[in-house]
Formats: structure tokens, sequence, C-alpha cells
């Protein structure tokens, strides 16, 4: 069955995002990347490709890493989204935030955003990779800067702190 | 007093004479032995939290109320005339505000004798119109609707190709820049070559290397009646508002410009382009602010890259390794629009001692995509050729390629014989050799299985001397707080940072005191754009003289207000110290109430006595899969002379990021074109560009010497140098693991593969006899 929808559709979607339960009207067919940064003004979520080929966009869902250009909003439905400005608390910076400031693991910030949300997932789950295992996992987020060396030394710094 | 000075300006190769107004040094260079309190640590940046929090607005990022969006329609024929537009479709679209193009736009001037919308495309991806609406799905709904009747033209791809006599004619005039090659020569090639024991020659390839910035090129302009503000994603803010300024017939300071986060340049980005010119003058024609945000297919075909480049080199060298003769000619393929030529022959003329050097590089138009500066423009590729040729030399001779590399090392510059302010290329030797342990060169390939593991050196030699004009200002607020302002850029290379180490180790107050507002033309001084690996060795004076004026100041005042000499007092850590007395700062202001105090300081001019340069070495561990072609660097030493090092942390991270931009031109990035002209990997899926998993160890050890000769700081520029010399390295270290030289770049799995074919029958025909 084909399902028609007009330019001006809106349909309602709830989810909570960094902690906060929102509410948003959404054509069908847009992104996730772009109601997070239009509607909730939540600009930390960057778009570099739009086609999933650099990680710039990577939000968690339900805690885990996906690319929120190429997600819909509608099927964010209920779910649990963060960004990274939901990453640092009332204790301050993250330490995955901490780390990449003290170990310069960034240069121009664009790709930061998704790098973070990333490795903060993958220690949560793995607390104590290998730097093999930490590569593989960051390795859908690029960094035309070229941070990579000092990215891997925040995330096996974090993880060694543990 | 200010004066005025002609200065000599070096920007990447290029010279020019600029006006600068300067005042009297009041600075003089630190001491070369001196232990700074700051300047030379490893400081965190000033703006790293922001930009790991996502409070870091981009220029992607500005949104404002009514603001309109912007798309571009691309042309998909390498040449053709327009014949025809029709956009009436497109115009009646719902929410479309503006159809533009060549027929209507009311500002159409680009660069010197370029539109921005003409009557001819010449590239696939040129420009044909621009649409204007509600939303971008609007905007590119409505590209769909304009239709193109174009008239295909005949048209020319590869560059030597293009200087042939019968070639299809890019512009009216012909294909070549200036109508004839750039040549140079010194001494006698010809004679050079008799005089050699042994020749090598080789013609080498490298690719059209896409900047591939991952905030792509982006503007937002509202106008509020007066005064037009543009958001602009640029390393150029001043150059951007002077050319906004004019199109619009605006004074200039009717244009604001901003640029406090930038997300990644490498070049692409100096000066307006044509998305901002087309939302500057359609803000103030629509009355509402316009966002032009290129998408990534449209970043990758039309804002620039490296040149694509074929070089036919030639060497002559005496049993020893002397060099007695350098021919290098070489053909630039620079697209339909170039405002220049790089030097790919610079390092051929530069780098090392050869009395007998013959150059001539034809800067070709031809109807590929466009040429823009990419970090090091020019010595990247020419270096790749010029060292992997040296490297086989050094094969040919039985000499060990550092070793020929030292033999033919240059104490003063060839071209004129003029002596360096400073020259650690040596000490990069050296550094490098020590660490990557280079006695492994003389001895087989180590082995892993079927990995062979093989070790590759290359030199640099680069610009960075910085220079007039830049300037700054600095506020003393009455808590003895700091502002620094001065529209610099930071695209990522830490300029705030290093500029309020500067200006904290000047003033004797701790950084955390001071801020620094850099990239708003409102808010700033000229500082120039930030290219060249000029920013630090131009700005970073102008703010150490800006704060010791304001020092100076402070000091009368103080002088006035403690009733005290001059002579004996000092500012530290944000206190007047006198031998008797100690004031902190703070309190003497707040006695003083509401006064200010601002620091003033330019850059002044550098010595014509000596030329200054940046030199270094890399050394790269490399290994290769004999069955499956794979390559992966595993180690690279990255040893470079950049004068006094501001801060060590943040020059690792530009050392690694040009490390990594170099793996990426020399092993696989390139731009993949078909025959008619056309981009088949226009995207970051298939124009690959390093992963985390790529990259290598990088150490970088940096000859952090001082030099006084070339500024009050020391300093020479970093940002270009590291991307110079890996890819050659890369290539001579599999040179070394598998005994292949590859002439073309990128080295791809695929012509791994097809070499080592090639060894393998070799070897079975060999052992057949």
């Amino acid at each position: 069955m084909t399902t028609i929808v007009r330019a001006n559709e809106r349909v309602e979607c709830e989810f909570t995002v960094n902690g906060q339960r929102e509410w948003v009207q959404a054509h069908p067919s847009r992104m996730l990347s772009d109601v997070l940064r239009e509607d909730l003004g939540l600009t930390g979520v960057k778009v570099a490709c739009g086609m999933a080929n650099c990680g710039a966009c990577t939000v968690l869902l339900d805690g885990t890493p996906i690319y929120s250009c190429i997600t819909l909003a509608l099927d964010c439905q209920g779910r649990t989204i963060t960004t990274i400005e939901g990453l640092s608390g009332v204790n301050g910076l993250h330490p995955v935030q901490r780390a990449f400031v003290e170990q310069d693991a960034l240069q121009c910030g664009f790709c930061t955003p998704g790098q973070i949300l990333t490795m903060s997932a993958f220690l949560e789950k793995n607390p104590a990779p290998s730097e093999e295992e930490l590569r593989q996992a960051m390795s859908g987020n690029l960094c035309r800067c070229g941070a990579y060396v000092k990215i891997v030394q925040a995330g096996m710094k974090v993880a060694n702190s543990r | 007093m200010p004066k005025l000075v002609r200065t000599k300006v070096e920007n990447e190769g290029r010279t020019t004479y600029e006006f600068a107004v300067v005042e009297k040094e009041k600075t003089t260079p630190w001491d070369v032995e001196e232990e700074l309190r700051v300047v030379g640590k490893p400081m965190a940046r000033i703006d790293g939290v922001e930009r790991v929090t996502g409070a870091a607005k981009y220029t992607t990022d500005i949104q404002l109320p009514r603001m309109l969006h912007a798309r571009f329609l691309y042309s998909p024929h390498a040449h053709a005339r327009i014949v025809n537009i029709d956009d009436s479709d497109a115009k009646n679209l719902p929410g479309v505000r503006a159809v533009l193009h060549y027929k209507n736009i009311p500002l159409n001037r680009f660069q010197k004798n370029r539109e921005i919308f003409g009557e001819f495309v010449r590239y696939a991806g040129d420009q044909v119109a621009a649409v204007i609406a509600e939303s971008d799905e609007i905007a590119r709904a409505a590209l769909n609707l304009i239709r193109v009747e174009y008239e295909p033209l005949p048209y020319a791809l590869d560059a030597e190709e293009a200087t042939k006599p019968d070639a299809p004619r890019v512009w009216p005039d012909g294909n070549l820049y200036n109508g004839q090659p750039d040549t140079y020569s010194r001494g006698n090639v010809e004679k050079g070559f008799v005089e050699a024991d042994v020749i090598v020659e080789g013609v080498f390839t490298t690719p059209a290397q896409v900047h591939s910035a991952l905030e792509s090129h982006a503007c937002v302009a509202d106008w509020d009646g007066q005064t037009l503000t543009v958001w602009e994603s640029n390393q150029d803010v001043e150059s951007v508002r002077d050319r906004i300024a004019k199109q619009l017939s605006l004074d200039r300071h009717r244009v604001r410009v901003i640029a406090h986060y930038i997300g990644g340049a490498f070049g692409s980005k100096i000066g307006a382009g044509k998305h901002a010119l087309i939302a500057a003058q359609m803000a103030r024609e629509l009355r509402r602010p316009v966002r032009f945000v290129l998408d990534r297919r449209g970043e990758n075909l039309t804002t620039g890259q490296r040149s694509p480049t074929k070089q036919y080199l030639k060497f002559g060298a005496k049993r020893d390794g002397t060099l007695t003769a350098i021919q290098v000619t070489t053909y630039n393929n620079l697209g339909p629009y170039p405002t220049w030529g790089p030097f790919i022959e610079g390092p051929a003329r530069e780098l090392y001692a050869c009395e007998n050097v013959k150059t001539t590089a034809y800067q070709v138009f031809t109807n590929m995509n466009p040429f823009a500066a990419f970090r090091a423009p020019g010595f990247v590729e020419g270096i790749f050729a010029f060292e992997s040729l040296m490297d086989e030399l050094a094969i040919r001779l039985e000499m060990d390629p550092l070793e020929l590399r030292i033999k033919n090392y240059a104490r003063v510059l060839p071209e004129n014989g003029k002596a360096y302010t400073s020259n650690g290329l040596l000490d990069a030797y050296q550094e490098g050799a020590r660490a990557i342990d280079w006695s492994r060169r003389s001895r087989p390939p180590e082995q892993r299985g079927t990995w062979r593991i093989g070790v590759g050196m290359a030199s640099q030699i680069w610009y960075g001397a910085g220079a007039p004009p830049s300037y700054a200002l600095i506020r003393i607020n009455p808590d003895a707080s700091a502002t620094i302002l001065t529209s610099t850029q930071d695209l990522g290379t830490g300029t705030k940072t290093i500029l309020c180490q500067i200006a904290a180790e000047e003033l004797g107050l701790p950084m955390e005191k001071i801020s620094v507002e850099i990239a708003d033309t409102q808010m700033g001084v000229f500082a120039g754009g930030s290219g060249g690996s000029m920013t630090a060795s131009s700005v970073g004076p102008a703010v150490r003289e800006a704060a010791a004026d304001a020092k100076e100041q402070l000091l009368q005042l103080a002088s006035a207000y403690l009733k005290r000499p001059v002579k004996h007092m000092r500012l530290e850590e944000g206190i007047i110290k006198t031998p008797k007395k100690e004031t902190p700062l703070a309190e003497m202001l707040k006695e003083l109430g509401d006064i200010e105090v601002i620091g003033r300081g330019a850059r002044n001019p550098n010595t014509s006595d000596y030329e200054i340069r940046t030199f270094g070495a890399q050394f790269a561990q490399v290994a290769v899969d004999v069955e499956t072609g794979e390559v992966r660097v595993e180690r690279v030493v990255a040893a470079h002379d950049s004068g006094r090092i501001l801060n060590p942390l943040t020059v690792s991270s530009q050392i690694e990021g040009g490390v990594l931009q170099s793996m990426g031109f020399g092993l696989m990035e390139a731009r993949v074109v078909d025959a008619s002209g056309v981009t088949l990997n226009a995207n970051l899926e298939g124009y690959h560009v390093p992963t985390i998993v790529d990259a290598p160890q990088i150490e970088t050890r940096m000859i952090d010497r001082a030099d006084p000769l070339a500024n009050n700081l020391g300093v020479k520029g970093v940002g270009e140098p590291p991307i110079i010399p890996t890819a050659a390295a890369i290539a001579n270290a599999i040179r070394h693991a598998i005994g292949v030289r590859f002439y073309d770049a990128p080295i791809t799995r695929d012509r791994v593969i097809e070499a080592l074919g090639e060894v393998e029958s070799r070897r079975e025909a060999e052992g057949s006899c």
C-alpha cells in the first residue's frame, strides 16, 4: 500500500532529548539531524555529508551511536536521544570531553561532538578496550584535520583511568 | 609615532610588496635560551571547552528568523555554451523567492575577469544557476525544474595534452597561463649532465586532492537596512568584507564579517566565494537573511583542489653523490579559472645545492575542476617527485639515501646565495634518523609473514616567515583582565591559544585573565588571511608588541599612582612589583575607576639581509603485504625546524594533521573523472580521506630553537611544513620494502597488486632461465 504524504503534512512525534521530553511536529521525510538542529536548536549536531559517510552527525539513540542524517525523526518516537549538549552535566565535563581538551584530541572541532559521543558510548560498554578495538569502534567518525592520534590517546587515557 | 613602510611579503612562494604602518618596536626577541613562563608550554586550547560541548557556533549553525536557503545548479558538461535557461517552472514553485542565472543576477562580478554566472560553463560542476527558497527542500526541488539547454563544446582534460597546438581551447587566447611556461635557469644544465657520472630520470604524476573540510563552504548574510552582517566559514574575513563591500557598493564599515569557528579549510576558504556574493546581494535585495551552504557534492566539485601534475625530472650526479644537474619540467592542471599557479618546481630550485638547474613550468588551463591552494600548494606535489627521484639516485649510486641528501645540503639559498636566518635541516635529519633507527635502511626489509617492512625518508623546505601588515589591540579592563582584539582566524590551528600565551607572557598576566576576540571585522584590527603558514609569525609579533605597549602604559600609570620611578617596576602574575612593595594590578585599577588602557601593536618588516625558510625531514616505516598489496604506514617520525615552538601540544596536532593529509595524498586520495570530465566520486564515500584505522604512530620531533632574526617571537610558520614530505617518505619506504618505485600517486591497492604481479612475473622469467 502506498502512503501519500503531502508537502505540508506534519506528524507529531515525542522523544526524550538530553533528559527532557520534547514534542515536535515533523514532516515524515525529515531526518533526525534536521529536527534536532533546527526545531530544537541543538546545533552541536553537525551535518557534513548528509549521507552517512562521515559520522559528524552522530547522536546516541537509546545509548547507541547512530547517524542522525539518515535516521527519520519519526522513527525515534518514544525513544531516548543524547546529543553532545547532553553529555556534560552538573558535575561539569564528561570524562571523554575533558580528555579531549587536555590531550588536544581536536583541531577545528567540527567532527568532535560525533567523536566524543561514539567514544563515550563505546567506553560505557567496553571499559577496558585494546587500542585496536578502540580504533575499530571509532572508524565511523572521520576527522579531516587529522586529530586521530590524539583521539586514540584520549580514549586510552579515559579507559586506563577507570 | 607610526611610520609608513613598504615591505616584501612572501606568501607560498609569491612575492608582493605591501605598505604597512609600523611603530618603533618596543620588544626585542626573547633570548634563545630563556625559559619563558607560558610560551613554549603545552597549553590546552582556550576554546577547547566550547568545541567539545557543542557550544561553538560555526557558520552552518547560525539560524536567523525568516532565513532563506540557497542551492546551486551545476553543469553536467565539461565545456558548453548555455543556449537557454527556462526558469519559469522553478520560479513558480511555492516557496521559491529567486532563481538566479547569467541573464538576471543583479551583481554578476566574481573575480577580475570572471562572472558569477556566465554564458559558458567550463568544467563539470561549474555553477549555472542558484535558487533561493523558504527551505532547503524547496530549493532542491526547484533545481530539478530549471530547464537548461546546453551546446556542448570540445574540452581538454589532460594538462600536457592541452598544451598541444591542436588541443581544444579552454579560453580563446589559448591554454597557457601567461601565454608561456614559467622558466628558471641557473648555471648550465647541459654541461652539468655531461659532467655527471650517473643520470636518473623519472616521469611522475600526482592526483587532484580535494580539501574535503567537514564544514562545507557556508555563508549567512543579514541586512538590517544599513549594515550587512555576514557569517562566513573563511580563512580571510577582511578579504571577504572588502570583496562584498565592493560588490554591493558599500563602504567597508557597513559590512561586518564573522568567522569565529571554522570547520576546516586547508586553503579552500580564502576570500569571498560565489555563494557569499550571492547571499550578500540577495539578503539586501529580498530583505531577508540568506543562508547558502554547499552540500557535499558541491563542496567536492566546486571549491577547489590541489591541482593534478605531471612532472618530468632528470638529475645528474657525480659518483660521490654531488648533484651536477637538475632539470624539471612540470605540467600543472589548473582547471579553467586559476588566479595563480603554484610552484611545483620550488623544491628543485631551492632545496639542494646544485649549480646547474633548469625548470620549465607549464601552468595549464583545462576543463577539469578548478585549482585552489591546498596546504603547501605545489610543494607536496613537487617533493613527491623530487624526493622519490633523489631516492632512486641514491640506489643507483649505491649510496645511503640520507647521506645523499646531506651531501647536497645547501647552507644558503641556492637561488641567490643569501644566508638563512636559521636552518635546522641537518638537526632534523639527525633527530629523525635516530628516532626511526635509519640503519635499517641499509639492511634488507624486515619480514613478518607476508609483510615486508621498509623505511624511507624525505626532506622539506617551505616559507612561513610571515610579514606585515598585521595589527593587534589589547584592552586592559578595570579588574585587570584583558581582551586581545585582532581580526585573524583560527581554523583549528590553535591561533587563539598562542595569542593568549604571547600576551600573558609579555604582560605578566595569567592566561585565564586574557580573552581573545578574533575573526570579526568590526571588533578587530586588520590581520591578514590565515594561510601560507603566516598567522603565528605575522599576528603573534603584533600581539606581543600590543602587550608590551599596554604594559608600558600600566607601569607609567603605576609609577604615577605609587609615586615611584618606572625604572625598577615590573608586572608579574598580575602584580606590580617594586623593590619595596607589591600591589596587585587589579587593586590599582579599581582605585582608578573606569579608565581604559589600550595597547597597540603592529608587525614590523622582515629582515632583508637574510632569507627565512622552514625546514624538516620525515622518516616513515611502511609495511606492504606482498600477497594482498595492502600498504600500512606504521610509523612516521616528523622532525621540523619552525623556529621557537610556542605551544608543543598544538604544534604536534598540526604535525599529525599534515602527516595524515600527506598520507592521504600518497596512498588513497584522488578525484576520479570519466572521459567526459564528470567526477565519479564527489562525496566522502568514493573520495577516501584517511580514517582512524589508517593512522600511523606519529612522533613529532621539533627542532625547538628560536630564530631571533625572524621576528620578536623567534617563530616561523608550521601549518604547511608537515604535509610536504610524508608522501615521498612513504613511497621511498615502499621502495625499500618491495623494491618497486611508484611514479604515480596515489599508490592505491590496485597499483601495488599490479606492480607485485610484475615483480612476480619477472622473477619467474628469471627463474626459468
